[in-house]
């Protein structure tokens, strides 16, 4: 089964993900993930489909804190991301909710909006048409949180961190 | 807690910054660059839009606060409550601090950051997580004080560690006096216009005040340049300690970074030459001379937030609009940081001052910072801003503008309902 691509640019900040006012806790726990992307592409958060692969540029996830900007994601059904790197609390943020961030310059070069592509998670690679990307894994600390869901998956069951 | 000591790291041999010197400290060993450690938390600090999902996931790990005593809830973010959501959040989470026991602050005490150095819970050497971007602001008491998301803090308030990556550092060198009018906030703004938004991602900031600096920036200008290095992604903004800083708190020795530390990268900036700046949509780190906007026009100023939201600031206002009225179709919403300071405004005329020229007070707290409430930004307005963030949408409506800018700057923009130039703001 292939997923859609959604691509966005550098510097895409937390506010862009999920704007303040639509945070759980001001519009319900049940529908901020509907209002993901709300300023920035209003179809977003409609159109996509569980699996769907975030692509983006530079410094992705800036500014806020706010883990519920990638919990809106992960509610849409968004298992990983793909940029050319990330702001450090979003990249914890994913880690923690169980989306793998992988870190590929060229691979965020070669994807366009809208292309459709294969992920095997697992593997790190991405198939479109005929091509195979590869793309690293994290880091094998944050890799054993992930492989156990979460880095509070990982805790609950182990009762420490990884490498602890 | 080995937080009152004043031996050297054990081992300590290379020479360490002052990020890396905390940290080994925290480590109980010398720790390098690059490295993974997992390190006791001297406190992790929640917020009221963050405390539901903290409790969430304790509940989740079934587990309480390991040290209630190191945790403390703050209600800042939407406080008083804008709606039904939000105050059955805020009265969940008053709940659980009441049975738990952790330090608690309710709606009115101010932003968290604020509220943690004025309750002296923020020490020097401390390591302190928060779930808010901007608790780097320990940094001016020289903590490493480092924004989390809230599983992040909760695993921290369950366990009492977390685990971090002991960043390089950024030397930033800012030196001599700056000129009447000019302020930390615009040295602040500058160092984010230099080293750009991801300047400093997964790097501390080590700031160094010299030559006439280490006195004109006190405890509340170094919050500003610690609260503002977040802007230019640091993991933790750290002004080495001096001046105000030694009169205020017991400064363990170990607690400055070695003569040889080894930085990624030094930036200078030279106070005396500094003039107002302007951080202009829709990016913080688009940062220009403020007099380059001079005339552009201003439907309304906010001054206030953890940038600047202090007594300092509130007084640089009131100087410019004593004995004035702000210009017509402008409004102008002043929000202390904290009770402390409304008290302390009070006291010394200051909020007279504001109010008679015609300038609305808010409830100490975020205020509209985040643009949820108390006075958001319309479709197409233009906000004169003391904040630290004008992305598209952050005060309100996706078009309005919002430009950070220095109380003064702000203040004279209220005046004139136009961003100042040269000639009245130098």
């Amino acid at each position: 089964m292939t997923a859609r691509v959604w691509k966005f640019g550098d510097d895409i900040n937390t506010d862009d993900i999920l704007p303040g006012k639509y945070a759980p806790f001001m519009v319900g726990e049940d529908r901020f993930h509907t209002f993901a992307f709300a300023h920035l592409r209003p179809e977003f958060a409609r159109e996509v489909k569980p699996g769907d692969l975030l692509v983006f540029g530079k410094n992705a996830g800036l500014g806020s804190s706010r883990e519920y900007a990638p919990e809106a994601l992960k509610k849409l059904g968004i298992r990983a991301t793909i940029a050319k790197s990330y702001a450090r609390i979003f990249f914890r943020n994913l880690v923690n909710l169980g989306i793998v961030p992988f870190v590929s310059e060229e691979v965020v070069d070669a994807l366009a909006d809208g292309d459709e592509a294969r992920l095997d998670l697992e593997a790190g690679r991405l198939y479109r048409g005929n091509e195979v990307f590869t793309l690293t894994p994290p880091p094998a600390f944050l890799l054993e949180a992930l492989k156990a869901g979460s880095m509070l998956e990982y805790v609950k069951r182990h009762g420490r961190f990884p490498a602890e | 807690m080995s937080l009152t000591t004043s031996r050297k790291p054990p081992g300590a041999g290379r020479p360490q910054t002052l990020a890396e010197k905390i940290l080994s400290q925290k480590a109980g060993r010398p720790v390098k660059p690059g490295e993974l450690v997992v390190v006791e938390v001297d406190h992790a600090m929640t917020i009221d839009s963050i405390v539901p999902t903290v409790i969430a996931r304790l509940e989740y790990l079934g587990k309480d606060p390991f040290d209630p005593r190191r945790v403390s809830l703050v209600f800042d973010h939407v406080a008083p409550p804008a709606n039904v959501n939000v105050a059955n959040a805020q009265k969940q989470g008053r709940e659980w601090a009441r049975r738990t026991g952790v330090n608690f602050f309710e709606v009115g005490r101010g932003v968290c950051h604020q509220v943690l150095v004025e309750e002296g819970i923020a020490k020097p050497g401390m390591l302190i997580v928060g779930s808010d971007s901007h608790s780097t602001t320990y940094g001016a008491l020289a903590a490493f004080g480092t924004g989390m998301g809230a599983t992040d803090i909760a695993l921290a308030i369950a366990t009492g560690k977390t685990w971090l990556k002991v960043p390089e550092s950024v030397k930033v060198v800012m030196k001599g006096r700056p000129r009447p009018g000019v302020s930390a906030k615009d040295a602040a703004l500058e160092m984010v216009g230099r080293l750009g938004a991801d300047g400093a991602t997964y790097m501390a900031v080590e700031i160094y005040l010299e030559d006439g600096a280490e006195e004109a920036f006190g405890l509340s200008e170094r919050m500003t340049l610690a609260n503002l290095t977040m802007e230019a992604g640091a993991k933790a903004g750290l002004v080495v300690p001096s001046g105000e800083i030694l009169e205020r708190y017991p400064v363990p020795e170990w607690l400055y970074p070695d003569p040889n530390a080894r930085y990624a990268k030094t930036l200078e900036i030279d106070l005396t030459e500094l003039t107002p700046r302007l951080s202009v949509p829709f990016y913080v780190d688009n940062v220009h001379p403020a007099a380059a906007y001079a005339g552009t026009e201003v439907d309304f100023v906010f001054i206030g937030t953890c940038t600047n939201g202090r007594i300092e600031d509130l007084r640089a206002a009131a100087e410019v609009l004593k004995g004035k009225r702000i210009a017509d179709g402008v409004r102008m919403l002043v929000v202390p940081a904290s009770s402390e300071v409304l008290k302390q405004a009070m006291a010394e005329g200051v909020l007279q001052t504001l109010i008679e020229a015609g300038a609305t007070i808010g409830t100490p707290g975020c205020g509209p910072c985040m643009g949820r409430h108390l006075g958001v930004a319309a479709d197409g307005e233009r906000v004169v801003s003391t904040a630290n963030r004008n992305f598209r949408g952050r005060m309100g409506a996706a078009s309005a503008e919002v430009y950070l800018a220095s109380p003064r700057t702000a203040a004279l923009a209220a005046l004139t309902g136009r961003i100042p130039g040269e000639e009245e703001n130098p």
